[in-house]
């Protein structure tokens, strides 16, 4: 490929990293999955349309090879729980919710829901990109948002962003 | 209407449709709760490691094992321009080759033509700044800046049009008490808009900086060392990139 079409990419890595690293929780897992997503956009990238969404590409691929290593197992993706824990929180009394409590209720989510909530409430990829880039139907957007949002709202019920220290 | 809250909560509906949704949660109270909910989890999942964005790019996510250019770039040193003076941030990194190599070696000829007229070394004088910058902004069809590098010791000479392989460009000259020149070029580039590769090329004895902001190429050029250049040429590039 030419230098200046991986020029048009590097621009979406630090995207790219934000998204892994909250999809996958582990920092160096995270790595490990934006480095292979994107020596793929490189071998690729003839196969990318100019003019089309280059970053709803580029998460599709992740999405690709997220997929494909969990498979053979090489990123641990951790198993959601079949009952909805309660989210620890330091100190029994506090009420107070951190983004950490969030990282580890959002880490409880199945991890197709994940994807789905990250792509539309963080990337903020309309659900038709979401159906697209995840290759699913619309109306599996909707139900894997809606039940992850649900599953979220109980996991963190009880604590409001009124308190949360957004950590800038 | 499972969906309509979804998309309210997004922001996905249309102004008549959000009306109809806000009434409906006005006399229904639990989904008016759950709305809440999502729209606080929005924040917070954004949040979430939200300073990622702000971090520079490894290194390591800029090779490829399979090409190995990476390697090239920094056995050949051009890392090093960037991680010395923090220019590495915010995804802008330094890929070589962006640019056709052409912008360097046309403002370092544009350079070595102008710099050493002693009569005629612009058309319009830096004591009519404000109207070499309109000027050469209409010619340009953008707007131009000249960068002030007066506490660097270097004065701004003027500027002229030149003719370039993709249309008018501009060259703005700058020199310090010594007669020292510099020459800041300005070009209209091809393709698609791009932004900030930063570059170093050594045309001869000319020494020129240059990257790519949009539309336009920029590159400064002098008959210096590299390290002295590069000091003027952070100023700027801050200056032009606030």
């Amino acid at each position: 490929m030419r230098v200046a079409d991986r020029h048009l990419i590097t621009e979406h890595i630090p995207r790219l990293r934000r998204y892994a690293r909250s999809l996958v929780g582990d920092r160096y897992v995270a790595e490990d999955l934006v480095q292979d997503t994107l020596e793929r956009a490189w071998n690729k990238f003839y196969l990318w349309r100019p003019g089309s969404d280059l970053r709803a590409w580029l998460f599709t691929i992740m999405h690709n090879v997220f997929v494909n290593e969990a498979r053979r197992r090489r990123y641990e993706i951790e198993q959601p729980m079949e009952e909805v824990p309660s989210v620890p929180v330091r100190g029994a009394q506090s009420e107070q919710l951190e983004l950490r409590d969030v990282d580890r209720a959002l880490r409880s989510l199945p991890v197709d829901q994940r994807e789905v909530l990250l792509l539309v409430a963080v990337e903020q990829l309309t659900y038709e990109e979401v159906s697209n880039a995840l290759g699913i139907p619309i109306g599996t957007v909707m139900s894997r948002l809606s039940r992850g949002r649900e599953r979220l709202r109980q996991l963190l019920a009880g604590r409001s962003l009124m308190s949360l220290k957004v950590v800038k | 209407m499972e969906a309509d809250l979804h998309a309210y909560v997004d922001g996905a509906v249309t102004e008549d449709a959000r009306v109809e949704i806000e009434t409906w949660l006005a006399s229904h109270p639990e989904d008016a709760d759950r709305v809440r909910a999502y729209t606080e989890q929005n924040a917070m999942l954004r949040a979430l490691h939200s300073h990622m964005l702000d971090e520079p790019v490894p290194a390591a996510l800029l090779a490829t094992r399979s090409v190995g250019w990476w390697r090239y770039a920094a056995a050949a040193g051009i890392f090093a321009i960037g991680l010395g003076s923090g220019w590495l941030t915010r995804g802008m990194v330094i890929v070589p080759q962006i640019v056709s190599p052409s912008l360097a070696r046309q403002a370092a000829i544009a350079h070595a033509v102008y710099a050493p007229e002693v009569r005629h070394p612009v058309e319009v004088g830096g004591n009519e700044e404000e109207h070499l910058v309109r000027w050469l902004s209409k010619r340009l069809g953008t707007e131009l800046k000249a960068p002030r590098l007066t506490p660097l010791g270097y004065e701004l000479v003027g500027g002229r049009l030149l003719s370039g392989s993709q249309g008018p460009v501009a060259q703005f000259m700058y020199q310090d008490g010594r007669g020292q020149r510099l020459t800041l070029y300005v070009s209209r580039q091809r393709g698609e808009p791009r932004d900030t590769a930063f570059r170093f090329s050594q045309e001869d004895r000319v020494s020129v900086f240059y990257w790519v902001d949009g539309n336009f190429g920029y590159a400064l050029s002098g008959e210096m060392r590299r390290e002295q250049l590069l000091k003027v040429a952070d100023v700027v590039y801050k200056q032009l990139n606030p």
